[in-house]
């Protein structure tokens, strides 16, 4: 795909603001509390002023189609106590094929009630432009398939889509227990293409609900382990757990004192028109007051 | 259909208004947030806490309150730019119902997030660690003077 200079231009600056992002917050860590889902969300939103930096990998075998080692970079950052805003760049590895960048997401998080309640509702909205290469599989949506994701990079590159998705994410946490669950909408803007459906839930639980007085690297509180289902829902046209595909998936995080988190998560396809296997992993980590260190740097309090 | 540029545009203005946000909404020290704390109900008043034998869990606390308070109230809980201090006559003559309340709810409005990702167990152990500080008074105003 040939860009013009204009497009190089803003992908320039774009990448310039990012590592300036990144140079910024160096100075300023903080301790994470993350929950372990990878395509799942809780109710909980970044604390105000903090900024996360996360690196996703996803690697997927697929029949009738060359493995493939999808990831995406994502930034965000806690505008207010009840709004989190996030910006995803996208890319992956077709083995035996080539290596693109597949598009970015701008995501945002709206937290509805100021209170904890029984169930704990989030609206999500999130614009993407991607193109028909994406694989990070961040989620599950309409008729997606397996054999969606074989066609060569060069073909999939050239569809273009244009995406609104709007997701109600509910969730609740007892005795340290989170379950939580997102329904998901999504229209592709590009063409005449219906509404999408998906689905994700999640339970998790940390392996002590205790702190040990001291810090340490291995206490068992800095563990937390579930499990997450997720898959699509059909469209408007063909509602349903038919013809799509859906994943059950073991997850594990590990928040460590040093203000890092990894996570990782083995997926297993539910039926044939599924990815038989995913390996995702990730790696994250939050730093605190970076509202506040911009707003100084132009000269505010 | 919006142009490439457009939408990095577009992207770069939002994350430039969040920013704004943040600085904009982060509350300074004020009464208000105080006032929070009047506002729990009676059954949330009155739980006692469950780990106040425990003879970890102010030690378990402060661990707690470094990593995830500090940094809006104060290393000494005496109060920052973005959060009260916690060493107030209005904190420290609250019940330990009242803070473990506001703990898992927050302040949303004020920029206090809901804390209620930590476990309950974690929550009592930060409110084991705030009733442990000393009050401020004229003479020491952040009661660092007999800081546990």
């Amino acid at each position: 795909m040939r860009l013009s200079c204009n497009y190089k231009s803003k992908l320039r600056s774009l990448t310039f603001f990012l590592i300036l992002l990144f140079l910024a917050a160096l100075a300023l860590p903080a301790q994470a509390q993350e929950s372990p889902y990878i395509v799942t969300y809780d109710h909980y939103l970044e604390e105000p002023g903090n900024l996360e930096i996360e690196y996703f990998s996803t690697f997927g075998t697929q029949r009738g189609g060359n493995a493939f080692h999808s990831y995406w970079a994502e930034f965000e950052y806690g505008a207010t106590a009840w709004w989190t805003t996030e910006a995803y760049l996208d890319g992956q590895t077709t083995f035996g094929d080539s290596t693109i960048f597949t598009g970015f997401r701008w995501e945002n998080r709206i937290r509805l009630l100021q209170r904890e309640h029984f169930i704990n509702p989030v609206l999500y909205l999130e614009y993407e432009q991607i193109s028909g290469a994406d694989k990070i599989l961040k989620e599950d949506e309409g008729h997606d398939v397996e054999a969606d994701y074989a066609a060569p990079n060069r073909l999939a590159r050239q569809e273009h889509n244009h995406e609104l998705e709007f997701k109600l994410l509910l969730s609740r946490t007892f005795k340290g227990w989170n379950i939580a669950e997102n329904t998901l909408a999504a229209k592709n803007l590009t063409g005449g293409n219906p509404w999408e459906f998906g689905y994700a839930i999640g339970a998790s639980r940390p392996l002590a609900l205790k702190a040990s007085p001291k810090r340490c690297t291995f206490c068992p509180e800095n563990f937390i382990a579930g499990v997450e289902m997720y898959g699509g829902l059909g469209d408007r046209h063909s509602f349903g757990l038919h013809d799509t595909s859906h994943y059950l998936a073991p997850v594990v995080a590990w928040n460590l004192p040093s203000d890092w988190t990894l996570r990782l998560s083995p997926g297993f396809g539910l039926n044939d028109t599924s990815h038989r296997f995913l390996l995702r992993w990730g790696l994250s980590h939050e730093f605190s007051g970076f509202g506040s260190a911009i707003a100084r740097l132009f000269g505010g309090h | 259909m919006p142009k490439p540029k457009t939408s990095l545009t577009l992207l770069l203005l939002a994350l430039g208004v969040s920013t704004a946000q943040t600085a904009k909404v982060a509350p300074g020290p004020d009464n208000a947030v105080y006032a929070e704390l009047t506002k729990a109900p009676q059954k949330a008043i009155a739980r006692r806490n469950p780990l106040e034998q425990d003879p970890d869990a102010v030690a378990a606390g402060a661990k707690l309150f470094d990593l995830h308070c500090a940094e809006c109230h104060g290393e000494m809980a005496q109060g920052g730019k973005k959060g009260p201090s916690l060493r107030a006559g209005e904190v420290q003559q609250a019940t330990p119902g009242t803070l473990f309340w506001l703990l898992t709810n927050g302040v949303v409005r004020r920029g206090m997030p809901v804390w209620s990702k930590l476990p309950e167990p974690q929550r009592w152990q930060l409110v084991s660690y705030i009733k442990s500080l000393s009050p401020a008074t004229k003479s020491d105003p952040d009661g660092q003077k007999a800081h546990p």
